[in-house]
């Protein structure tokens, strides 16, 4: 057998898969040690014990000034922003998408306009958010939304287009109105696209949420890392990275997982990541 | 007045000519086979038959009325791919003419309605042979289980004529005996009017009534650049049964004779 087709076990694909997570931390204990051993007080690759330590103190033990449990509710107004942001641009894309997709005249008039949006860099358009909206929730949201919708409506028109002519033909010759011809042939068979839509949004979506916490906020994961990076607490920062990134994974996975649950007949076939 | 009557039918796309000069009278209930070469024009003459496009030229009437502007269920269709619903299992895809005609906003229904019309395309399940896959989604049925779900399908709407473009074409040999055995039964049972496109020309005398050639004619003294495709040969076939038996244990190279001396007819136009 040769190398490319082999099999591989569920027992070995998990470990193989926890190989490069195990020498990154082993990699991270050595040079932290050896850092460690040349100066006590090195504060720039802290200990595992020690970010452990400070990571349960920030989900445990109430913060002298605030009384919040830090980590929580950093990440519940980390989320409520991500979540409302993504949920507006899912509903503007499957609006629009479907208008580009499925009507000629739509496209038309539509598809320049999101084609030019879409070339704007999002963070240009931060400042005059924040003199429109001001400092507020509202500006965040609408960052994300102006960094995710044009890719998500991209990517659902172009699901409309893919669905065969031949499907619409058909369901015309079985009496459907227009109306019908949407809700049975083209919004069943995009909402696993929309979710595809939702996971690829969401990897610019962090970005813009991590950067409007940094630049304008009081709460948040991106608020806390930049707000501690002036006392280098290295010992908060890594965890919080490791703790987005988890909670990332954890969405698209999630995400992934409905789409398998809800729409099975369009995860028959083939392997996707 | 036939039933089915094509006059002058041109086709241009972009400037080009794809069909010219098309002329046909079909009678109710006829079985016409369509062959020619490929490109040549086939699927864009079923098209206009369905209304899915319009002739730049000429009219089509079926029953004495002009064809509306779009497809409607008077006339169903098989395409080769892509005719059933990817999203609905087999019954889902069985009821949806029937939930479209009912549910008359969205389409949609629920409960006891959904349940009852489950029960109305029970037999047709077990006509075509699918019961035991009611549960299944296309993508798991095989190419042949396919084509009897989507004529099925198209039949539940009763059309006067079905147009079918080359819906065997994907399917093994056996396979195909059996959808020609279905198809014959069906359009026996129903009296309707079938088109059929296919590239084999065995299949086309077996299954017609009638075959009719599309070609290109390029010698037009009156007009030399039109390379429009038009109707070249018109055969009335002698009545099925005979033909049929006759093909059912024709070998290949029989249906390579047929074909040949088709190509020799179709060159040998003026
Ligand atoms: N929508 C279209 N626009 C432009 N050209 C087309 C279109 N559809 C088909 N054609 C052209 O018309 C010709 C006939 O196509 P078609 O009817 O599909 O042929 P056939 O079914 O006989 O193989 C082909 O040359 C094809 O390229
Ligand atoms: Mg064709």
């Amino acid at each position: 057998m040769s190398y490319s087709n082999q099999k591989i076990g569920l027992a070995s694909r998990v470990a193989l898969g926890a190989l490069p997570f195990a020498a990154l931390v082993a990699a991270y204990s050595v040079g932290s040690h050896i850092r460690r051993a040349d100066n006590p007080a090195d504060k720039l690759l802290p200990p595992l014990d020690d970010m452990a330590a400070t990571f349960w103190r920030m989900a445990t033990v109430p913060d002298q000034r605030s009384g919040d449990l830090l980590l929580w509710t950093d990440t519940f107004q980390s989320l409520a922003r991500l979540g409302a942001g993504v949920l507006i641009s899912a509903a503007i894309a499957l609006l629009v998408g479907v208008i580009i997709g499925y009507l000629p005249r739509g496209r038309a008039t539509l598809a320049p306009f999101v084609a030019a949006v879409s070339l704007i860099p999002p963070i240009t358009v931060l400042p005059i958010l924040f003199i429109v909206f001001g400092l507020g929730e509202t500006s965040k949201v609408a960052l994300i939304v102006v960094g995710t919708a044009p890719v998500m409506i991209r990517s659902l028109a172009q699901a409309v287009m893919d669905i065969p002519r031949e499907q619409f033909v058909k369901i015309a010759t079985l009496g459907a109105s227009t109306v019908q011809c949407v809700c049975r042939v083209v919004l069943p068979q995009i909402w696993p696209k929309l979710i595809t839509a939702i996971r690829l949004g969401l990897v610019p979506a962090w970005i813009f949420l991590i950067s409007a916490e940094a630049i304008a906020s009081t709460d948040g994961l991106g608020y806390r890392i930049f707000l501690v990076r002036r006392y280098l607490a290295m010992d908060v920062i890594l965890p919080y990275v490791a703790w987005i990134t988890l909670l990332a994974y954890a969405l698209d996975r999630g995400l992934q997982l409905l789409s398998r649950k809800l729409f099975r007949w369009a995860h028959l076939e083939g392997e996707s990541l | 007045m036939s039933f089915v009557e094509v006059n002058d039918v041109a086709v241009t796309y972009d400037g080009a000519p794809i069909l010219r000069k098309v002329n046909l009278q079909v009678a109710e209930g006829a079985f016409v086979t369509i062959v020619g070469a490929s490109g040549c024009g086939k699927s864009t003459f079923l098209r206009l038959l369905l209304s899915q496009e319009q002739p730049s030229d000429g009219t089509i009437r079926v029953a004495g009325v002009h064809l509306p502007s779009s497809p409607t269920p008077d006339r169903g269709v098989v395409f080769q791919r892509y005719s059933v619903f990817p999203h609905l299992t087999v019954t889902e895809n069985l009821i949806l003419p029937l939930e479209i005609e009912r549910a008359k906003g969205l389409g949609l229904t629920f409960g006891k309605l959904r349940r009852s019309l489950k029960a109305e395309v029970e037999e047709m399940l077990n006509s075509i042979g699918l019961a035991h896959a009611r549960d299944r989604y296309p993508s798991q049925l095989s190419g042949g289980m396919q084509q009897r779900l989507a004529i099925a399908q198209a039949l539940l709407k009763k059309p006067r004529v079905l147009l079918l473009d080359e819906p065997f074409g994907a399917l093994d040999p056996g396979i195909r005996r059996d959808m020609h055995d279905l198809i014959l039964a069906l359009w026996t049972n129903t009296g309707m009017t079938i088109f059929m496109v296919t590239h084999d020309i065995a299949e086309a005398f077996k299954l017609g009534t009638r075959l009719i050639v599309f070609d290109k004619i390029r010698h037009d003294v009156a007009d030399p650049s039109s390379v429009g495709a038009t109707i070249t040969y018109d055969l009335p076939l002698r009545r099925r049964g005979v033909v049929a038996e006759g093909l059912a244990g024709a070998t290949i190279s029989a249906a390579n004779m047929l074909d040949h001396s088709l190509a020799e007819i179709s060159q040998d136009r003026p």
